[in-house]
């Protein structure tokens, strides 16, 4: 199922930086990138790299200073909160660290959440899809507060994915958990890129974690700097350490 | 420790400012109400030293029946030789006789002119007096007068134009000779309403007795003291006449006018009291927030050695710092609170009473810091208590502490709430009114207690109705939430709604009781009644007036009253003369249980079964009354007559009586047509009798007892302003736990829009939590406040409230101010929460 062609969320020339003057930083110098349709891939490099920015900035939530983002057909630069705010609710899902759920909520109201803000009917067929991906059939009647760390985060994998988004954005989703729990997420994010041809952009510094993707992308000081395909653990370990050893020369 | 605390409450200036605003408004209210109290004391004191500068000692005849007053003008007149016996007194420089009474002016409107308390006075032109002539001449002549500035200026007349006065008789016109004013330049001493007629003139219409004074006004002689010269003149007029010096009556006058203005000042630091009462929901409510939201934070400290007692003190002291900067700025506002309803009262209520200046009396400081600092510590003192008993481990652990079983406190409300209620009917039972004060904060404090427990069901079923999406859901559940922090909010709320609606419910059931009185107890067609100020009539008329309405054709009878205080066995009772006693008893429809109703006969009297328990008297039995002005006498009593709804406590006199009262009119008569014919067409028939005096009005029965019933109205229009400021606290109350909660929330909100919900969407999830809190509120207090009501009006069954009446409407308009109140509180937290950083709220720890 991997057939589907064009990219699925695209970034052209992106110049991002924070503060003025002296103490500017910049995050992002000039990052051209395209995520294929279907594809999982994982966002990598080491603190302050500008990893999460791009993923920030590529799902709408942080603005750029040039260049263009594109969801599918939408430009996101130039967007009113209006219009970021249909871009979330229609074309993009997100996977935190944290979960996030609504302690208010049960399951499987955490779940439809997206769509009962949008006003729009569930797909019975797909969210029972959904849940049977990630097993949390005999769980949709509990709070959050009743589901350990690993349910939780499969509770807030099956709410990014529930209305079908153009890409879902993970921002390090197996930080908070243990390995097996992480195992888990992350197969299922693997899966549902490979057998329901979502487009899936997860950032983490997790050389496991990433080797999970289908295609890595090394980020430092704001450039894409490596790019891998379809990575081991170790392949991804030994690019990171290479791009260690690159950071001290730069630094040196 | 301390260095921490102070910098935690700068850190966080907006929880400062809302729970410290709810301190502010508080102590306001209480610094303001001594403020304005003392201003309003002192300027009358001046005032009434200015009145009675230029008297030494006055003379006026003792009154019979102390009615309060300590002017007594009414209790009978003096004579010329008694002016001349107090001349002859050693020390007397002058000795003059004044003619003072009451004389209503009627405006160009027709309508006889009013003012705010103060009185209406007619008097005899003097030369030499304070008065002080600006325009025109003294009145020379029967038919002159001189009036006022004051009265020109409210009446718009000048002088040569024509002015009508109400006195003991019927309306008198009379041509402006002349407009004085006061020293000082002043318009009025303190805006009252005063006609000055020739000494004739006066005595005749002021007095009803030519040559007589209504008191004599004494000067004494270089060197002789007032309190000399009293005891002087006291001895040489006898135990008959009631002397007094200047600075007496000057006292006496301002001390009736202290204890008005003493109780007036109690009933604002009572409301004050009530407002405090719900900022201390607030306060409570906001540290307990503050304390769970800061668990980690406190479990750190705890974790790194500080004591359960420097966790307590960290909190208290915050408290006591929020309470002292609340205690500064609600007594700067009560100063400028205070001067500026001073400033209104003597320019819009008493005419130009001049003010004392504002002075912050030591009370007002004394009870600002108490009050603040005292309430907002008693506040902080269960955050506290908590914030000590958190555990170290706390800091390490990830979720917030689970809510605790509210079993303790519900038992504990159960308890309070019982105790209340059996304090409040206790203390209705015999009108104890420090039982049911203490009553109604207990019984307020129980059922706040119990409302956690109710707050999940009804919080749940009000959430129904206001959910119909999303956002709407969300905010629902919200609100169910935390059921301690919705409750506490709601509570606040319910306080002041609940004494709205208690004494909304009295107020109507008197409304209900008047109405239902005149409705099938009353079967007169028309009622013609004098003018009456606060009760008391001032004005009435004359009985050939009666006998004209009688005379009408259509009528088939009517009786009149004529009412004054008489001392009956040596207690102070109001008694009634009736015209014609067996038209009263059919029109009332009254019967007697011992003897017949008939006219009364010189020398008897009737009571009513009230009256007759009261004085232990019974048909046969005798009874001394002393009349105000009349000699003390022995009367019989010719019949008792049986409890009625109409009648509660009366004592008739027979009619030849009537001289003998302070004003010998009617102020109320009732009127019966023939049968079929039609009362709007008697009253056409009746009102001519009364053209010439717009003091009488001519209604039929319904507009009588809406008009009686319209007095209650403006009673409870100043309530409800009253207690709106502790409604407006309680709006602070929800504001505050609305951006405590926002705040709380931040990474949820992030979420939220983060997938998509938009700022709208999020401003209406706040919203409906708003207006769900508030209008649980609000449906505690109406239940509450009926309860209450209900409770009162059946103790008030032996004042004559026999009727329950609850105000559906007013009752509904409550309920839809709470959901609007809701949805104001709403605006700011909302606005908040919408404008939170996606990017920065998701990552908020």
């Amino acid at each position: 199922m991997t057939g589907n062609v064009g990219a699925a969320a695209r970034a052209v020339d992106v110049w991002k930086s924070y503060g003025t003057g002296e103490a500017a930083v910049t995050a992002l110098a000039g990052v051209s990138v395209e995520f294929d349709r279907g594809r999982f891939t994982a966002i990598m490099g080491p603190s302050g790299s500008g990893k999460s920015t791009l993923m920030h900035c590529l799902a709408g939530l942080d603005t750029i200073d040039s260049g263009d983002v594109w969801i599918g057909d939408t430009k996101v630069n130039g967007l009113r909160d209006k219009g970021l705010t249909d871009l979330r609710r229609r074309q993009v899902g997100f996977i935190f660290q944290q979960f996030n759920l609504l302690p208010t909520l049960t399951a499987e109201e955490n779940i439809t959440l997206p769509l009962a803000i949008g006003g729009q009917k569930v797909d019975r067929a797909w969210f029972d899809t959904v849940i049977d991906t990630v097993g949390l059939r005999d769980r949709l009647t509990h709070r959050p507060t009743q589901l350990s760390g690993g349910q939780q985060q499969r509770v807030a994998c099956a709410r990014a994915l529930v209305a079908r988004p153009e890409v879902v954005f993970a921002d390090e989703p197996t930080g908070n958990l243990d390995s097996r729990s992480g195992a888990e997420v992350l197969g299922f994010l693997r899966r549902s890129a490979r057998d329901f041809g979502q487009t899936v952009v997860m950032v983490t510094h997790d050389p496991n974690a990433a080797s999970y993707a289908d295609r890595v992308i090394f980020l430092a000081d704001g450039r894409i700097v490596r790019e891998l395909h379809d990575p081991t653990a170790a392949a991804v370990l030994d690019t990171m350490k290479a791009l260690d050893g690159d950071d001290r020369l730069v630094v040196a | 420790m301390l260095k921490a605390t102070l910098k935690s409450v700068l850190a966080r200036k907006l929880r400062l400012v809302l729970s410290g605003l709810a301190v502010v408004l508080g102590v306001m209210f209480v610094s303001g109400s001594f403020v304005l109290t003392d201003t309003l004391d002192r300027s009358f004191k001046d005032l009434f030293a200015t009145v009675y500068s230029e008297v030494d000692v006055e003379v006026a005849v003792k009154p019979k029946v102390d009615q309060g007053d300590p002017e007594a003008a009414r209790a009978g007149t003096l004579t010329a030789d008694d002016v001349k016996a107090v001349e002859a007194v050693a020390g007397v420089r002058t000795a003059v006789g004044d003619v003072i009474g009451s004389a209503r002016p009627i405006g160009e409107n027709g309508k006889v002119l009013t003012t705010s308390g103060a009185p209406r006075v007619g008097t005899a032109w003097r030369d030499g007096g304070q008065e002080e002539l600006r325009e025109g001449h003294a009145p020379a002549r029967d038919d002159e007068v001189a009036i006022s500035a004051y009265l020109a200026k409210t009446g718009g007349f000048t002088v040569g134009e024509q002015i009508s006065v109400l006195t003991l008789e019927p309306k008198r016109t009379f041509t402006v000779a002349g407009i004085f004013g006061y020293p000082g330049n002043r318009d009025s001493l303190g805006g009252e309403l005063t006609t000055a007629f020739t000494q004739p003139a006066a005595q005749q219409l002021l007095l009803a007795a030519p040559g007589a004074y209504s008191g004599i006004t004494v000067r004494a002689d270089e060197g002789v003291s007032q309190a000399v010269l009293r005891d002087r003149v006291q001895a040489a007029l006898g135990d008959a006449y009631q002397v007094k010096t200047g600075e007496q009556l000057a006292k006496e006058s301002a001390d009736e006018i202290g204890e008005g203005l003493a109780f007036f000042n109690y009933v604002l630091l009572g409301f004050a009291g009530i407002a405090l009462f719900v900022g201390i929901f607030i306060i409570l409510n906001t540290f307990s927030i503050i304390v769970a939201q800061r668990t980690r934070e406190l479990a750190l400290l705890r974790a790194m050695g500080a004591s359960r007692k420097q966790m307590i003190a960290s909190v208290v002291l915050e408290a006591v710092v929020i309470g002292l900067v609340a205690s500064v700025v609600g007594l700067a506002a009560g100063i400028g609170v205070g001067a500026l309803l001073a400033t209104l009262f003597s320019t819009f209520g008493g005419g130009s009473l001049q003010l004392a200046g504002i002075a912050v009396p030591s009370s007002a400081i004394i009870s600002s810091f108490a009050v603040g600092i005292v309430v907002t510590v008693l506040a902080a003192l269960l955050p506290a208590l908590r914030a000590s008993r958190i555990a170290p481990v706390a800091a390490l652990r990830e979720a917030a502490t689970p809510d605790r079983p509210l079993t303790r406190l519900t038992v504990a409300g159960g308890v309070l709430s019982l105790a209340g209620g059996g304090m409040l009917g206790l203390g209705f039972a015999d009108g104890t009114l420090w039982l049911i004060m203490t009553g109604l904060l207990v019984a307020f404090v129980g059922v706040a207690l119990l409302t956690p427990l109710i707050s999940r069901p009804v919080v749940s079923v009000i959430g129904k109705l206001l959910a119909w999406s999303m956002p709407g859901t969300l905010g629902r559940r919200n609100s169910a939430r935390n059921p301690r922090r919705t409750a506490i909010t709601a509570a606040a709320l319910m306080v002041g709604i609940a004494l709205i609606t208690g004494v909304s419910v009295v107020l109507t059931s008197a409304t209900t009781s008047i109405t239902k009185v005149a409705d099938t107890q009353i079967k007169a067609d028309l009622i013609v009644s004098g003018e009456s100020v606060n009760g008391e009539s001032s004005g009435g008329f004359t009985a050939d007036r009666l006998d004209r309405v009688l005379a009408t054709p259509g009528v088939e009878s009517a009786f009149g009253w004529y009412n004054d205080g008489v001392l009956v066995d040596g207690q102070q009772k109001f008694a009634t003369v009736v015209t014609d006693v067996p038209a009263m008893a059919r029109v009332f429809g009254l019967s007697a249980t011992g003897g017949t109703i008939a006219d009364l006969e010189d020398g008897q009297i009737a009571v009513d079964e009230p009256m007759a328990t009261a004085l232990n008297l019974r048909q046969g039995s005798t009874a001394t009354v002393q009349t105000t002005k009349g000699e003390q006498r022995t009367y019989t009593v010719a019949f008792v007559l049986a409890k009625s709804r109409v009648l509660n406590e009366a004592v008739f006199l027979p009619e030849s009586v009537v001289d003998e009262f302070a004003l010998a009119q009617i102020n109320t008569a009732f009127v019966k047509a023939d049968p079929g014919v039609d009362a709007a067409e008697v009253r056409k028939a009746v009102e001519p009798v009364f053209a010439d005096n717009p003091e009488v009005s001519v209604q039929d029965l319904s507009s009588y007892a809406r008009q009686q019933a319209s007095q209650l109205d403006t009673v409870l229009l100043m309530i409800q302003i009253l207690l709106a400021l502790a409604i407006l606290i309680a709006v602070l109350g929800v504001i505050n736990t609305l951006a405590l909660s926002v705040i709380e929330r931040t990474r949820e909100l992030g979420l939220l829009r983060a997938i998509g919900m938009r700022r709208a969407q999020v401003m209406r999830m706040i919203t409906v939590e708003s207006v769900v809190i508030s209008v649980f509120g609000a449906l505690l207090g109406l239940v509450v406040g009926v309860a209450l009501g209900v409770a009162a009006v059946r103790a008030l069954t032996d004042m004559g409230i026999t009727d329950l009446g609850i105000p559906w409407a007013q009752l509904g308009s409550y309920l839809l101010i709470a959901a609007g109140v809701g949805v104001v509180a709403a605006i700011l937290p909302a606005i908040r929460a919408a404008r939170l950083n996606v990017l920065q709220a998701i990552s908020y720890e």
